[in-house]
């Protein structure tokens, strides 16, 4: 399937283009976070029957994971809120840049920070809270207040949206994901960018900023690190930036060589596997462990939690690199390999996420009448009580995505063999294997 | 400024305003009594205030558990306080007093200590008549002295067949409800040694008696009140293992382990009302007296400011069908 540039329709790119649409959207999703940290603050402590659980991580994560992720990449990203009000402040503006801009310290991000290991621990560290962080609504609330103070602060200190490349544990995984997205936002002309002066996609114009995410569009060969926010498309002089649709998973056919990207497979992929069985097992045990936090069955839960997932499972992905020569080259072609990870892990969340999704959908409508649980109900729905939704397409929904998921990590498998120059055999083996886990895990 | 950037951010800070100021202004506006299991903090608040004649509306909300609400020494339906939900309860008080309001959901090894109190008052408000003196003290019963029955009948003993044997005797000077509220079911069997029964029949004499002495109808309100606020530590059938049996006995060697000199461990183990030594030598007006007053540092709480008289007698009338076989008396 060749691309289809989007942004040929002259509505669209108008739309993408002008900053009043964008805004529109970032007003309401800013007043949604702010009202979820709120009604997490102030609204009633039980998870189920406040907004910010339901609406933040179960209908969020739905839209995201079930949605977003898969056909949009970083489309969340390009309407997250989070790093509006501190880039507001960065820019001195909420719309075209000003003609004098504020003075903030402006630095670099550290070199040695350049890569989202960062990320990897933010995840991590919320995954090991998890238990507690997707049930109690206060703590959910000064977490998202957290990561607003945190961006607010980080843009003052840094340049771009420091937060948003580096420290996110959202954005980390939706950047590796985002690879597999059947969208794209990328150059048209190489030769035109070769020759700009001045480059104002990266570094700003009168017509806007310079890349928030860092990065010189001319050189998007992934969608990774493209935040998708129009920016470049608003910038660019010479109508060089295209968004395109494009076949999924077009970024996988040259895999990335760095090892954090890898890790991230891993960690994502691991986590999946745990929270099935912790969240959706059988096993009280696990579920107390998990929950008890600082207890010392927390502290085996979270070195049984790390060790899966930084010792078990990438030691035995190791043995897929089937060729040794040295250390340098051998870690190139395990994290070339591990590309073959990434769709997988994006179709276990998918087949994890639809069991807890379906299961406490219901939720959504009684929330949305009674959002603190004050005893409102602005719409009618407050009562619905709790019920299990198409749960006849769960088993078959989840089987589907599993199964679809092998498939396409052992395509994905193949392609990453070529380019590390190893047979994709074991590899398509122990996508097989934890496939094979992760369907008794969830069935 | 351009004049777009300055209606933007009007824009965003209305925006900011309203997302910051609708939650706050009708969290203020919308005061609510949460429920919470004892350990959290039970009621919050746990003292209201409210005056005789006006309707006092309270809105409940759990934030934890299935909780239940009703006031004591009043005519009241409980009602469910759900977690996450708003139950809206009105109370119109008829005289001032302080009632006790108090869970009746099984939430926890310390339900019971889920209470409260509503503080009624008012303008023309009566005073508070003088205080009934129970029975228990009138009589100077030691509700923690041991009171064991030396004899125990053999098998249950049966009212049908005391009855056809009371026939034949004299029993009018045990038939009055002060014989019965004043002595153990020991005393009486002691009593009928005169006569040349033998001991199972006077054990189902004082079946008979102790049947006699109360309806079916106190039978039922007792075994309903039982399974509501009892089963719960003394279990279903009455033989003390309630659903919180376990978890009070270990609460309460954690806590007898704390104590210096201690021997023995069973102090928050609830009692076993199957037991015939313990409840044929225990006269009604001493269940009531333990009721009324609860077990002074055993869990066994004080029920005196949430039943009324009339409750406690049927709960204890209830109490002896554990002992005696009444033949579905209770309605």
């Amino acid at each position: 399937m060749a691309k289809i540039e989007l942004t040929r329709n002259t509505s669209i790119k108008n739309a993408l283009i002008s900053r009043y649409p964008q805004l529109a959207v970032f007003v309401v999703m800013l007043m949604g976070y702010i009202f979820a940290i709120l009604a997490g603050l102030v609204g009633t402590p039980v998870g189920s029957h406040n907004f910010i659980i339901v609406f933040v991580w179960i209908a969020w994560w739905a839209i995201l994971i079930l949605v977003a992720v898969p056909f949009f990449g970083r489309g969340w990203c390009a309407v997250c809120p989070i790093p509006l009000p501190g880039e507001w402040l960065q820019r001195g503006a909420v719309l075209n840049p000003p003609e004098k801009k504020p003075k903030w310290f402006n630095l670099r991000w550290p070199k040695a920070l350049r890569n989202i290991w960062l990320q990897n621990i933010s995840f991590l560290l919320l995954a090991l809270f998890s238990s507690v962080l997707l049930t109690t609504p206060n703590i959910t609330g000064i977490v998202l207040a957290g990561m607003l103070f945190a961006a607010i602060g980080l843009s003052t200190i840094f340049e771009r949206r420091a937060f948003c490349r580096y420290l996110c544990p959202v954005g980390g995984f939706i950047g590796l994901y985002s690879q597999t997205a059947p969208i794209e936002l990328r150059i048209k002309d190489k030769q035109v960018c070769a020759t700009c002066e001045g480059k104002p996609c990266y570094n700003g114009s009168t017509n806007g900023y310079g890349c928030p995410w860092d990065v010189f569009p001319g050189g998007l060969t992934k969608n990774t690190y493209c935040g998708l926010c129009m920016e470049c498309l608003r910038t660019c002089p010479h109508d060089n930036i295209a968004v395109n649709m494009r076949p999924f998973s077009a970024d996988l056919a040259k895999p990335s060589t760095r090892m954090d990207e890898a890790f991230k497979a891993f960690i994502m992929l691991g986590s999946a596997m745990i929270y099935a069985g912790v969240l959706l097992g059988p096993w009280g045990v696990l579920k107390d462990a998990a929950y008890n936090v600082g207890t010392s069955a927390w502290f085996i839960y979270a070195a049984v939690f790390l060790s899966i997932i930084f010792l078990v499972m990438p030691s035995f992905f190791a043995l897929c690199v089937t060729r040794f020569e040295n250390l340098n080259i051998f870690k190139k072609r395990f994290a070339t390999l591990s590309a073959a990870l990434i769709p997988l892990g994006l179709m276990f969340w998918v087949a994890f996420s639809l069991s807890f999704v379906l299961t406490n959908a219901s939720y959504i409508l009684a929330s949305l009448s009674d959002p603190l649980g004050l005893g409102w109900n602005l719409f009618g729905t407050a009562q619905t009580t709790w019920q299990p939704m198409l749960t006849t397409i769960l088993a078959p929904g989840q089987t589907l995505a599993l199964v679809g998921g092998l498939i396409w990590s052992a395509r994905t498998a193949q392609k990453a063999a070529n380019e590390a120059k190893v047979s994709a055999i074991p590899v398509i083996g122990y996508c097989l294997i934890v496939t094979a886990v992760m369907l008794w895990l969830l069935l | 400024m351009k004049r777009s950037e300055l209606l933007s951010r009007i824009l965003i800070t209305a925006g900011m305003l309203l997302a910051v100021g609708t939650p706050l202004f009708f969290w203020t506006q919308t005061p609510l009594i949460h429920a919470r299991m004892a350990e959290n903090g039970g009621w919050n608040p746990d003292v209201i205030q409210a005056e005789v004649g006006n309707p006092l509306h309270l809105r409940l909300t759990s934030d934890d558990v299935m909780h239940g609400f009703s006031v004591g020494q009043m005519k009241m339906d409980a009602v469910d306080v759900e977690p996450g939900k708003v139950t809206d309860v009105t109370l119109t008080f008829d005289k001032p007093g302080i009632y006790t309001f108090f869970c009746t959901r099984w939430c926890g090894v310390n339900h019971w200590r889920m209470r409260g109190t509503i503080e009624v008052s008012g303008p023309g408000a009566n005073p508070e008549p003088a205080p009934t003196i129970p029975l228990y003290v009138t009589l100077g019963f030691d509700l923690d002295a041991p009171h064991e029955s030396p004899v125990i009948p053999s098998n249950q003993p049966s009212a049908v067949r005391g009855q056809q044997l009371a026939t034949n005797l004299e029993m009018s000077k045990f038939s009055n409800p002060d014989f019965y509220r004043t002595n153990s079911p020991y005393q009486l069997f002691e009593a009928l040694s005169s006569t040349n029964l033998s001991d199972l029949e006077k054990w189902d004499v004082v079946s008979y008696i102790w049947q006699s002495n109360t309806t079916p109808k106190a039978l039922t309100n007792g075994r309903d009140l039982y399974a509501q606020n009892c089963a719960a530590c003394h279990g279903e059938n009455g033989g003390g293992d309630g659903v919180f049996a376990d978890d009070l006995a270990k609460a309460g060697e954690a806590s007898m382990e704390s104590m210096t000199g201690a021997t023995d461990m069973l102090m928050q183990t609830p009692v076993d009302f199957t037991d015939s030594k313990r409840i044929l030598g225990a006269a009604p007006a001493l269940l009531q007296g333990k009721i009324l007053r609860g077990g002074m540092g055993t869990g066994m709480p004080m029920w005196g400011s949430i039943f009324t008289e009339e409750q406690i007698w049927d709960l204890v009338a209830y109490l002896y069908s554990f002992q005696f076989d009444y033949q579905g008396e209770a309605q």
